[in-house]
């Protein structure tokens, strides 16, 4: 619960979040490594100075840690804790289902955690679906399309083995596909980027939700045309947002657009914990205002308190069924408390 | 002249060079965006060797066989220079584009070889048509700035344009760069072509040019988000936190972890 300096409670989702383990005992090799340093550097460049963690701290932390930081310090109630494999890279994968699930059974009123799958396995991926669902119930997955995969190097969304895993998610409810989009390597003709594959899947299967997390960054153009062609696409706003600390203006021209072109309904916070916590994020998403002439350029659209309460937690509070007064008593019923340090 | 003045003279031209490199996709020359680590010449074999590093392991690698190949390419329109040697270092396709960049092969060749076949031009030219895009922005803003009207603008001829200075600011550097991509494709032939046409060489009208000036700042936006994500990337690559008494502090290249940075300043 996030409180306003007038004393408003605001109810926060976030919609994107990690409990990983890229330590060195982890990693199977270089990519491993580069990885989680990869992660590491988006966490130094954009995070103020005084919210900086150490290169142990951040390669794995604790269960006490997210507690910590996403419900005692930070104002998350609810949050969605996302699967990433990257088999090649690392012993156990970087963040299992099993992992964050075992975590999240301390407090499971709090979690949602989200499966994931990699199409390349055929018949292998559409039996972890099932188990994922069977075994964890899950609503939704995380696609990370850049994932190697012995010799391949990535995937399309609108691969005809990715159509069999999304015909299989339709069937058995799993709604909500959150879409990272990473570099995919091969062919080297291909812009690396590239987003046109969300627009063919989210025309191909109306009934999923189709949430791109860093809104398509950095193809955040492409997005927000393919954003006003299709109803059931979505923005995650996980690595935009940090911008609004260290460059706030661009971040007020990125909003603008957002807003401007997908709309005060289809954008979801997401702090991509623990590259970054949420307390800070809510606290000046809060406070921020888009620039007047910025604003100014797109129809004077602005951030206002209604509008940052959707973001913050409403609009996924609908993908994801949750009932917001039900849930608020709930919370407040069982305080999140850690055991002391 | 001495031998080490030479050769502080030849390296300044091959960096002048490099200043003609740029990152495709955010139409920056990569030594602006500090991409070039070393820049070495062999005075007795005229050989050049260059060393580049991108802001992370996993920069899309058709840029970064680009980024080498033109490298290679401008380096090598210096008569002295007798052979060119392009290091990338530090990402995830390194060993593939310097086998690459300094083998045999030309660069189609290598290219076929991780395209299925395809050539690489497609995304050659998306990626020019957004460079032309955002050298268009800055130089319509500036006109706007200036108090030209938005009939005055799209009537505009090249000669015109010519003629109009601008000494300070982002337009001071993009002007030569629109002209340059506008006459080097074609799109104006003559000094009494129209100055401003889009990509695909239509007119703009009067009427359309608040439109088409918006659907111009959604690419610019695109473009600048990445420049910053990749500078600031490219800062922070191999720092580390230590927090002390005084809160977190970002050390810079930890021991042993990554060769020195040899680069000469650039002046």
């Amino acid at each position: 619960m996030f409180k306003t300096k007038d004393g408003k409670e605001i109810f926060v989702v976030d919609g994107h979040t990690h409990f990983w383990d890229g330590s060195p005992e982890n990693q199977s090799n270089v990519h491993g490594k580069q990885f989680i340093d990869c992660f590491y550097a988006y966490h130094t460049n954009l995070s103020p100075p005084e919210q900086l963690w150490e290169k142990g701290r951040f390669e794995k932390y604790s269960e006490d840690d997210v507690y910590r930081d996403l419900f005692v310090d930070g104002p998350d109630d609810v949050a969605i804790i996302q699967s990433t494999y990257l088999r090649d890279f690392y012993k156990n994968g970087f963040s299992s289902i099993e992992r964050s699930t075992s975590m999240a059974a301390r407090h499971p009123e709090r979690f949602i955690v989200n499966g994931s799958f990699d199409p390349r396995d055929g018949e292998k991926a559409l039996e972890y679906i099932h188990y994922m669902k069977e075994n964890f119930d899950i609503q939704g997955v995380k696609m990370y399309t850049a994932e190697w995969n012995g010799e391949s190097k990535g995937w399309a969304l609108n691969d005809p083995a990715a159509y069999k895993c999304f015909e299989l998610c339709d069937k058995l409810g799993i709604k909500n596909i959150h879409v990272h989009k990473g570099p995919t390597i091969i062919p080297l003709s291909k812009d690396a980027f590239d987003v046109h594959d969300v627009d063919h899947a989210a025309t191909d299967f109306q009934n999923l939700n189709w949430i791109i997390e860093h809104c398509g960054l950095p193809r955040l153009d492409d997005f927000c045309w393919i954003a006003t062609q299709e109803t059931n696409v979505y923005g995650g706003l996980a690595v935009a947002l940090p911008f609004i600390f260290s460059r706030p203006r661009y971040f007020g021209e990125v909003i603008a657009e957002l807003l401007w072109w997908v709309g005060e309904d289809k954008l979801l916070f997401g702090s991509d914990y623990a590259i970054w916590t949420p307390q800070w994020l809510v606290e000046q998403f809060w406070d921020y205002q888009i620039p007047e002439d910025i604003s100014a350029e797109r129809g004077g659209v602005q951030l206002t308190d209604e509008i940052k309460e959707k973001i913050l937690g409403l609009n996924a509070a609908k993908l994801y069924n949750i009932d917001v007064e039900a849930k608020k008593k709930q919370l407040s019923a069982a305080p999140v408390q850690i055991a002391a340090e | 002249m001495t031998l080490e003045m030479l050769k502080d003279e030849l390296e300044l031209e091959i960096w002048q060079q490099l200043d003609l490199v740029t990152d495709p996709e955010l139409d920056e020359p990569i030594t602006e965006m500090g991409f070039v680590e070393l820049v070495e010449v062999d005075l007795d074999s005229k050989v050049v060797e260059v060393e580049f590093r991108l802001p992370t392991y996993w920069c899309s690698p058709n840029f970064a066989f680009l980024m080498a190949f033109d490298i290679r390419h401008e380096i090598g329109r210096l008569k002295w220079v007798q052979g060119v040697k392009v290091t990338l270092n530090d990402h995830c396709f390194a060993d593939r584009v310097n086998e690459g960049v300094n083998g045999e092969k030309d660069f189609n060749e290598v290219f076929r070889e991780y395209c299925n076949g395809e050539e690489l031009s497609a995304v050659r030219n998306k990626f020019l048509e957004k460079a032309f895009i955002r050298r268009q922005e800055t130089v319509l803003l500036a006109l706007e700035e200036r108090g030209f009207s938005s009939e005055k603008i799209v009537e505009m001829t090249l000669e015109k344009l010519d003629s109009i200075r601008f000494d300070s600011g982002e337009e001071e550097k993009q002007k030569p760069r629109y002209r340059s991509l506008l006459v080097s494709r074609g799109l104006a032939k003559t000094a009494s072509d129209r100055a401003f046409v889009t990509w695909d060489g239509e007119r703009l009208t009067s009427s359309g040019l608040r439109e088409y000036l918006g659907k111009l700042r959604g690419v610019r936006i695109n473009m600048e988000f990445n420049g910053a994500l990749c500078r600031g990337l490219q800062s922070t690559r191999y720092k580390e936190v230590e927090i002390g008494e005084d809160g977190p502090t970002l050390v810079d290249f930890i021991h042993n972890r990554v060769p020195p940075r040899r680069a000469e300043t650039h002046s």
